[in-house]
């Protein structure tokens, strides 16, 4: 036991062993690291990134102003006027979101009973000021419009789970 | 003005001793925002004061306004490094006070994600431990496969950390197809890169020096300080709560409670090493044992019913509308339920009356008590065995500070 200590002392097996891994790693094990920008990793459909207002597909919006979002939200984040439409329909003057409150819980497309608000699968919504991140309703239902195929496959991929 | 300058006395020394230092709260080896003002005697800690507070957001108080699912998503945020433990304990409490046993699927997925979480706290500790001492190769690589134990999250839950998964009933969504053979995959991986890292750091020189014989605490000590999980065991108490006073199917599951010998720093690693083995029997025993069937109660007054019968069934609708806005209301009592989280027993006390939010949800997070001890493990040492010993304690602030 000793000589097996003086001859890993004096050999620097750490050292060894530590290159060993090193090189094994450089040129015998596939690359892991992705370029970011331009590689993205997996998401599942169940992904909860920033949120969108869906619309049916003649185009009217789906958001039928139940409130059940704002009531459910822990953070507080949302918030929401309505009034009867022209033609008698219930639908939101206003609905914002306070991304800086958001935590992304998801709590607030799982309420939801008409699959309106959903959380989409878009994570790249960074902003310079803060006031970009306080979303109304146009801001919403535009992420809507733009993420609609992938929200729409996501859901349909998740469906039988919901 | 000529009297005063006359009556200092320059020629004196200046008394600087004991000099005072501040460690933190934005030094890298402070694991967070801990700020710890230590008072040395040349390179010898005399007294180790932990100042904390520095992230507190008053969860505590902020439960007590939140319906109990919207308590769920603030548990994550305690210990951010394994956030299904910390749900796991709050669903119990509740459903403890509810009187209700989740279905058996709903608790095998439990154990398994609370296992991977386990691993995943592991390696975190384990890599940036390393990293203190002066190993930089395990926290750089150590990332990759607690990358791969996030995307399992990811893909239940829909996000990688804060995953509000485990409800009061059973947890939110079944697991999708095909994951549990990828977590079965990713359990026969693991031993490979647990090797490595085991190759890397259990006989490397350095670490061993910085680690063998630091942070000493005795069984006895470390029951007095409260110490528990790893702490605990790495002084050579085989105590662990999926043991002692197992709950959901822990009781069903083979495993045996690694314990270190010398209660120094460099046990408690090679405990949360021969956890993370020991987390990948129970991940596959989990898997193995999995039944087919509900994830969540049938109950609808306590989980949601499906969307597909919410969207037919008016009943089903009322009852999605009362969960989602008043919640439910809990019968009044109060529950003292822990879970051993990867860090030691995380306990949630609470106290309901019968209303549908929580009157009083006491969190006992287990950092807390091992931060109070740092001061009696590095009394004597040398200022860098400080960080030895915050490394080897695995405190995040998210739950000390709460």
């Amino acid at each position: 036991m000793a000589f097996d200590n003086y001859a890993r002392a004096f050999l620097l097996t750490e050292i060894v062993k530590g290159f060993m891994l090193t090189l094994k790693y450089m040129f015998f094990m596939p690359r892991v690291t992705i370029n970011y920008p331009y590689e993205k990793g997996p998401i599942s459909p169940r992904f909860r990134g920033e949120h969108a207002l869906r619309r049916y597909p003649n185009g009217e919006e789906r958001c039928i102003a139940c409130k059940l979002c704002e009531a459910i939200c822990p953070a507080l984040a949302i918030t929401i006027e309505a009034e009867p439409r022209e033609d008698g329909s219930r639908r939101t003057t206003r609905y914002d979101i306070d991304m800086t409150k958001c935590i992304y819980c998801g709590l607030c497309a799982e309420a939801c009973p008409v699959d309106a608000i959903v959380e989409g699968p878009n994570f790249e919504f960074a902003t310079e000021t803060r006031e970009e991140l306080y979303y109304n309703k146009d801001k919403l239902l535009e992420n809507g419009d733009r993420w609609e195929a992938q929200i729409a496959a996501n859901l349909l991929a998740d469906a039988p789970y919901r | 003005m000529g009297d005063a300058a006359e009556n200092l006395d320059m020629g004196e020394e200046t008394q600087i001793r004991p000099f005072t230092m501040n460690f933190g709260p934005q030094h890298p080896a402070a694991h967070g925002v801990l700020r710890l003002v230590l008072e040395m005697e040349g390179e010898i800690i005399e007294r180790a004061d932990p100042h904390i507070g520095l992230l507190h957001r008053g969860t505590e108080k902020l439960i007590e306004y939140k319906t109990y699912v919207q308590a769920v998503p603030y548990f994550d945020r305690l210990d951010y490094v394994a956030p299904m433990n910390q749900e796991h304990a709050f669903a119990l409490a509740t459903e403890k006070l509810l009187g209700i046993t989740p279905p058996k699927r709903a608790q095998y997925i439990r154990v398994l994600f609370c296992e991977i979480g386990r691993v995943l706290n592991h390696i975190m500790n384990i890599t940036t431990f390393a990293l203190d001492v002066g190993a930089i190769t395990p926290a750089l690589w150590g990332f990759e496969e607690r990358e791969k134990g996030m995307e399992f999250y990811e893909r239940v839950c829909g996000a990688r950390l804060h995953a509000n998964y485990f409800r009061p009933g059973g947890v939110h969504q079944d697991m999708p197809e095909g994951l549990a053979d990828d977590i079965l995959q990713w359990c026969e991986d693991l031993p490979n890169f647990l090797g490595d890292i085991d190759n890397l750091l259990t006989n490397n020189r350095i670490f061993k020096q910085r680690t063998v014989d630091i942070g000493v605490a005795s069984a006895e000590e470390a029951m007095d300080w409260g110490f528990t999980g790893p702490m605990l065991r790495g002084s050579n108490v085989a105590w662990d709560l999926r043991k002692s006073q197992p709950y959901d199917v822990y009781e069903e599951m083979e495993f045996d409670i690694p314990v270190g010998k010398t209660g120094d720093c460099y046990a408690r690693y090679l405990v949360r090493m021969a956890e993370m083995y020991e987390s990948i029997k129970i991940m596959k025993q989990a898997i193995e044992k999995m039944p087919e069937g509900p994830i969540k109660m049938n109950d609808y007054k306590v989980s949601p019913p499906p969307r597909a019968e919410m969207k037919t069934s008016m009943e089903a609708l009322i009852h999605h509308f009362k969960l989602y806005t008043e919640g439910y209301h809990v019968p009044a009592g109060e529950t003292y339920t822990a879970v051993e989280a990867p860090k030691g027993e995380f306990g949630v006390y609470l106290v309901s009356d019968g209303s549908n939010r929580p009157y009083r949800c006491r969190i006992r997070a287990p950092g807390f008590a091992h931060l109070q001890a740092l001061e009696f493990l590095s009394k004597g040492h040398q200022l860098a065995d400080t960080v030895s010993n915050i490394g080897s304690l695995d405190i995040v602030f998210g739950e000390i500070d709460r």
